[in-house]
């Protein structure tokens, strides 16, 4: 095997792209990383692309080769796949596109994500991503995510004595970082008051402390570590590429409060990468939910368990400590378009490690973390990624 | 061993309305006419329930009492108004319900307020004739008035399950006749989602005429008077009717007690004399004579004479709720979350 | 949904039909073909047999559902719950017969029969189980009588008109 680089990334703004098609929007993402990766479309070969449903969601099944197409690739029959992995497509396709470099079977892939939620009513966008649980045993009996992940936290602060106010604490950091991120969904910041008087979705979760439906596109180009100065004068490398898989439903776990898979993924990212998470300086994570990123906090070993609540409201986590967590605002602030955040999340470390961040720079960190969560738990997936010396 | 009833189980939905509350969004004196129907308040399903599901509730309560494998049901019969499909039997969801297939024979029957004693009338042909070991009679309705009806202010839900056995009778069934004419006092055409009535044309030529020729022939048949009976249950569209007849029978507040649940649950149409009779078991001893008249619009009346034994002693009537508990509970509706629960409200496009 | 994806699993859905493995003893809700308990997994094929659970539990978490899934909306808000049963496998379910405020952690219920949804005003009915409290609550109204006052439940009773 051997070591892998991302040499540029791109990614489209999230949010309500009611004028830009699916097509549009992964092209667009997929140009960036190539320009940012000094490379044309015709040293690739290969397409990863990360979508959850784009079948319910835009009619639209077999994407890999509409997006070689729309990008002009056609006759170059190139190979595309497209990864599905439910909130974890993307970075589940960045893991193959990973391997497959790494293997020496292919030198440059794309590895793209991409997501159009606001084709669809809410009501059905609510549907067809609670079908990313198991729908025969959970959505049948009335489950959506956001009730599973509810049931999380009711379970944790009954366990912990998580509180309500920690839980919003998270949603007001993300929307601090996202002011900062031109890219977000929602670049207003938010008060602890505005986050506990938001209607509720399923208590104790309410409106903000749930990540918005998405459209949006990312991609990054990988390649091997030993020519990426070729293309760029900072190639980041990845330290690890881990996935991890558990229960499909959350009835299943035998602790409802720890998501396994994470705990399974970061262990072995970080036995891989030879690093601990004492190490990590920047990190985002699956906050999709308030409580989900609280949880990951956790699980990913940045706090003990059951500690999340009152060490995330130290602040700790949201610049000057040595670990900044979802600089780009996360899912919550920066967006959610499923199939894409887990690209994006990488895409944002890649920037952060290079020192691109702008406004939103973390001051120098060495190692950074990216975090992904398919359902309730049933997959995650996690990157270490580094400066290559 | 003859054919009587083995056990029964009863359920009523959780939500109740008042005729006030009713009166107060049709601008009528519903406290008044809640007084004059001796209607207190009226059960509503849940949105989630309908005949099936109250039938199955109430025969699976049946089932632990009386210890009854649910394989050895030869029949299933619900009887109701208002099964939840037109064509597609609610016998056959229940029967799979309760672990009943696929050895059984099920159907629904209709006969507006009296398809659950036509059911039971069934069920005791095929048990006493040995063709099965038990048959199951259900009635149940989660009945609607027009909005604004006088029926309105009594249509409820509500179902009892009875099952008819050989072994460890708690009820004997000594006679049981019928009273059927051609009578238009109400119906539902095909498609219609309220039913009509006839108005006051459903007091003497039909609700009365049927229930008092009906007692009168049992009790020829029986040998009987009201005297002999400990308690009457009769069917009961509201909560004067019922006394009224009562009365011109010969009986008394005391024989009719128990078996008078409309006034604090609506009327149940099927459920409606069904839950009395349950009503009437819950209190009874071994040994007490017990008459029965339901009533069907269309028209007809099936009558019962009935004697509880003295396996009732050893019948186990603590599991699942009482009748009792349901007059006694529940939790009141505004007319508009009724209206939305039992789909009064145009909704749109769906 | 299909009419036979839903069909097929009535067993589960009406009885809560799951397995057990004569290997090791454990209970599955849904039933499943291997044991995920057995050290060998393959010491359990074949060896899981039908299991009926008898429907008892206690509230292991709970919440209170007022963005719904499809076909639950004239719920809102409902309770869904993860139910513990006495025999080990946890189920996903709504609570009824309740009102949000009567739902903790422990709390005790039993499985019941209700309507899951529904395929629109044509089309079929879907039947399983949800769960219902165990044990009575103190009586809500005063035994009988006209003037008997009914518990008001607090959904209905913000649009009524002031006595």
């Amino acid at each position: 095997m051997r070591d892998v680089a991302v040499l540029g990334v791109g990614q489209t703004k999230f949010g309500e792209l009611w004028d830009r098609s699916f097509r549009e929007i992964g092209i667009e993402a997929g140009l960036q990383a190539l320009v940012d990766a000094k490379l044309s479309s015709s040293d690739l070969d290969g397409l990863y692309l990360g979508n959850m449903a784009s079948g319910s969601l835009i009619d639209q099944e077999h994407i890999a080769p509409l997006i070689l197409d729309y990008a002009g690739l056609a006759r170059r029959h190139l190979p595309g796949v497209r990864v599905e992995g439910g909130g974890a497509s993307g970075s589940l396709a960045l893991h193959q596109g990973y391997l497959a470099v790494a293997s020496g079977v292919y030198d440059y892939v794309v590895v793209g994500g991409a997501e159009k939620l606001t084709d669809v009513p809410d009501e059905q966008a609510t549907a067809i991503t609670g079908a990313t649980a198991d729908h025969e045993w959970e959505a049948v009996f009335g489950a959506t995510l956001p009730a599973l992940w509810a049931l999380v936290a009711r379970r944790h602060m009954h366990l912990y004595g998580t509180t309500r106010e920690q839980l919003a604490q998270v949603a007001v950091h993300d929307h601090q970082m996202g002011s900062k991120n031109p890219n977000a969904h929602f670049r207003n910041k938010l008060t602890l008051e505005q986050v506990l008087g938001a209607g509720p979705i399923a208590e104790p979760l309410g409106m903000l402390d749930c990540a918005p439906f998405s459209d949006g596109a990312a991609a990054v180009v990988l390649g091997p570590l030993e020519t990426a100065r070729e293309h760029t004068d900072t190639p980041i490398r990845i330290a690890a590429s881990e996935v991890a898989c558990d229960t499909m439903a959350l009835q299943h776990r035998a602790e409802l409060t720890r998501l396994n898979g994470t705990v399974a993924a970061a262990r072995a990212a970080f036995a891989r990468a030879r690093r601990s998470p004492r190490d990590v300086g920047v990190a985002e994570i699956h906050d999709a939910y308030t409580i989900s990123a609280l949880v990951s906090l956790e699980d990913l070993g940045f706090v003990e368990k059951g500690r999340a609540g009152p060490e995330f409201a130290t602040g700790q986590f949201s610049g000057g400590g040595s670990l900044t967590v979802n600089p780009s605002g996360g899912l919550k602030a920066q967006g959610r378009p499923f199939g894409a955040v887990g690209v994006a999340q990488v895409a944002e470390i890649v920037r952060q490690l290079r020192g691109d961040a702008k406004d939103r720079q973390v001051p120098h960190p060495t190692l950074g973390l990216a975090h992904d969560v398919g359902g309730t738990g049933a997959t995650s997936v996690v990157h270490l990624l580094e400066r290559a010396n | 061993m003859e054919a009587g009833i083995v056990s029964y189980g009863a359920y009523v939905p959780r939500y109740r309305i008042t005729p006030a509350e009713i009166g107060r969004v049709w601008g009528s004196d519903g406290e008044a006419m809640g007084q004059g129907l001796n209607v207190h308040r009226k059960s509503v399903p849940s949105p989630d329930e309908d005949t099936i599901t109250i039938s199955t509730e109430a025969l699976r309560t049946a089932l632990v009492r009386g210890a009854i494998d649910p394989q050895q049901i030869g029949a299933i019969y619900v009887g109701s108004e208002s099964h939840p499909y037109a064509v597609k039997p609610t016998a056959t969801v229940v029967a799979q319900a309760v672990g009943a297939t696929p050895n059984l024979t099920a159907a629904d029957f209709e006969f507006a307020c009296k398809a659950g004693t036509a059911a039971i009338q069934t069920c005791l042909g095929l048990v006493g004739a040995q063709m099965i070991r038990y048959g199951v009679a259900i009635g149940t309705d989660t009945s609607q008035g027009a909005p604004g009806d006088a029926l309105e202010y009594s249509a409820s839900a509500g179902g009892a399950a009875f099952v008819v056995g050989r072994d460890h009778v708690i009820s004997k069934v000594h006679h049981t006749v019928s009273y059927t004419t051609d009578t238009p006092d109400f119906w539902r055409r095909e498609g219609q989602r309220y039913p009509s009535h006839s108005g006051r044309f459903t007091g003497e030529p039909a609700y009365f005429r049927h229930v008092t020729e009906c007692a009168h022939r049992i009790m020829e048949a029986a040998g009987t008077e009201p005297k002999d009976y400990r308690h009457v249950v009769f069917h009961q569209p509201n909560g004067k009717f019922p006394q009224r007849v009562g009365k011109q029978l010969g009986f008394s507040d005391a024989q009719m007690k128990y078996g008078l649940v409309t006034p604090y649950i609506g009327n149940t149409y099927s459920g409606a004399a069904l839950l009395g009779l349950a009503n009437v078991l819950d209190h009874a001893a071994p040994g007490e004579r017990v008459l029965v008249v339901g009533y069907g619009s269309g028209a007809g009346s099936d009558a019962f004479d009935l004697e509880t034994t003295d396996e009732l002693a050893r019948y186990d009537r603590s599991f699942g709720r009482p009748v009792q508990w349901y007059l006694d509970h529940g939790v009141e509706l505004s007319y508009a979350v009724y209206a939305k629960y039992r789909g009064k409200i145009h909704m749109g496009e769906a | 949904m299909s009419i036979a994806r839903f069909w097929r699993e009535t067993p589960r859905r009406y009885n809560l039909g799951g397995s057990k493995c004569t290997n090791c003893g454990t209970v599955y809700f849904p039933p499943r073909l291997v044991c995920p308990e057995c050290p060998a997994h393959r010491q359990s094929i074949e060896k899981m047999v039908p299991f009926q659970l008898s429907g008892d539990g206690e509230v292991l978490s709970y919440t209170v559902v007022h963005e719904p899934a499809e076909g639950f909306e004239m719920q809102v808000p409902y309770v869904l719950a993860l139910v513990k049963t006495r025999e080990g496998p946890v189920l996903t379910g709504q609570v009824v017969d309740v009102t949000p405020d009567e739902v903790s952690i422990g709390l005790k219920v039993h499985a019941t029969f209700r309507k899951l949804r529904e395929e629109g005003r044509a089309g079929v009915i879907h039947y399983g189980y949800k769960f219902a409290p165990s044990e009575d609550p103190e009586p809500a109204a005063p035994p009988r009588g006209p003037a008997a006052a009914v518990r008001t439940e607090e959904i209905g009773a913000r649009d009524r008109a002031p006595a």
